[in-house]
């Protein structure tokens, strides 16, 4: 049995409408429906501030906030700072991930990625389902 | 050494260069080191000579260099291919973006669908739908690249810009010259077409009219 509350509220973040909609419906075929959406760092970070979410997935070259300063933001704060981070990106070289990781993130998927690696990395931060 | 050798000397020197590279007027460059050889004081000497050579080479080549770069165009460049660039890449991640989301309306659709197939191939048709999906990606790849290439023609543009207010109007009037004479021909020198105007398709979006404006034209 999955350890995993399928009905968790997920906030993505992306610039690319597409890239939105794309995780949008990949999670959906996972199982995952309750997820909302912010185009850059500063409108996901009212979000999280507003509403309770379990899991944040971000894009991380986005303007006017990135989502490493998302990442850092999230990290400062007290409420927030626990909350799951997966980072997916285009920004592929080795600093990069050395940096998210050192900022706290959870997970870093590189894109191109497909809906294996997804499932991959939501198992290894939530938990498998 | 006397001023009249001097000259004279200058004056081979300025030959042996026109032979060289051609299009310069010596005449225009003897003035230019006369000018210098005035403000000196005191008899010429084998490096004193150097340098007034290589001051005049300078000069020479200063010359060729805004003549080509005034062929270029480079107020052309950047007030009309520069953005005409831009325009269009832009226009390219917007078509491809649009082109994306009307797939993803059929695909969303298929995926409906699948509740009333049979399972198992309800499964495949599913499988076939994440691979839609994650193909689909590409339009969030390219977009970025795009951008990049958008972001170093705005880069280039600001260094034309840059070039354009170091050489000063002059560099426009004679470019303008030269274009005006080069439009007027096609590159064979048969003359240009008469609906040269009219070809500039494909249209950016803001510039195009819909088929149902073009059905209305035709009544």
């Amino acid at each position: 049995m999955s350890s995993v509350d399928m009905g968790m509220q997920i906030l993505i973040v992306d610039d690319y409408k597409t890239m939105l909609r794309i995780i949008r419906n990949l999670l959906k075929q996972l199982g995952f429906n309750n997820v909302d959406e912010a185009t850059d760092g500063s409108a996901a970070l009212q979000k999280l501030r507003d509403k309770e979410y379990h899991l944040v997935i971000s894009d991380w070259n986005m303007e006017p906030m990135s989502g490493m300063q998302l990442l850092t933001e999230v990290r400062a704060d007290t409420k927030l700072k626990d909350l799951p981070f997966i980072m997916i990106t285009a920004e592929s070289k080795t600093e990069n991930v050395i940096a998210a990781k050192q900022a706290g993130v959870s997970n870093y998927i590189v894109k191109p990625f497909n809906a294996a690696t997804l499932k991959t990395k939501l198992a290894a931060v939530l938990g498998n389902f | 050494m006397a001023d009249a050798a001097v000259k004279e000397k200058i004056a081979e020197q300025l030959q042996e260069l026109q032979k060289a590279e051609g299009s310069v007027n010596p005449a225009d460059l003897v003035g230019i080191v006369e000018s210098v050889i005035d403000s000196m004081e005191g008899d010429l000497t084998a490096v004193g000579l150097k340098v007034y050579a290589d001051i005049e080479a300078l000069a020479r080549y200063i010359n060729t260099a805004r003549a080509e770069i005034a062929d270029l165009r480079p107020d052309d460049i950047n007030s009309e291919h520069l953005p005409a660039a831009t325009d269009e890449l832009t226009a390219i991640v917007g078509s491809t973006e649009q082109a994306t989301h009307t797939i993803f309306e059929a695909v969303e659709n298929i995926e409906t669908l699948t509740e009333k197939m049979e399972p198992e191939i309800a499964e495949q048709v599913s499988a076939a739908v994440t691979s839609i999906f994650e193909a689909c990606g590409f339009q969030d790849i390219t977009g970025q690249r795009i951008t990049k290439v958008v972001t170093a023609l705005q880069q280039i543009e600001s260094k034309v810009d840059a070039l354009l207010q170091a050489f000063g109007d002059d560099i426009k009037v004679d470019g303008d010259s030269k274009a005006s004479t080069k439009k007027k021909t096609a590159p064979s020198g048969a003359p240009a077409r008469p609906d040269e105007d009219l070809l500039n398709g494909p249209q950016l979006p803001e510039n195009a009219i819909s088929q149902d404006d073009i059905d209305a034209l035709f009544g």
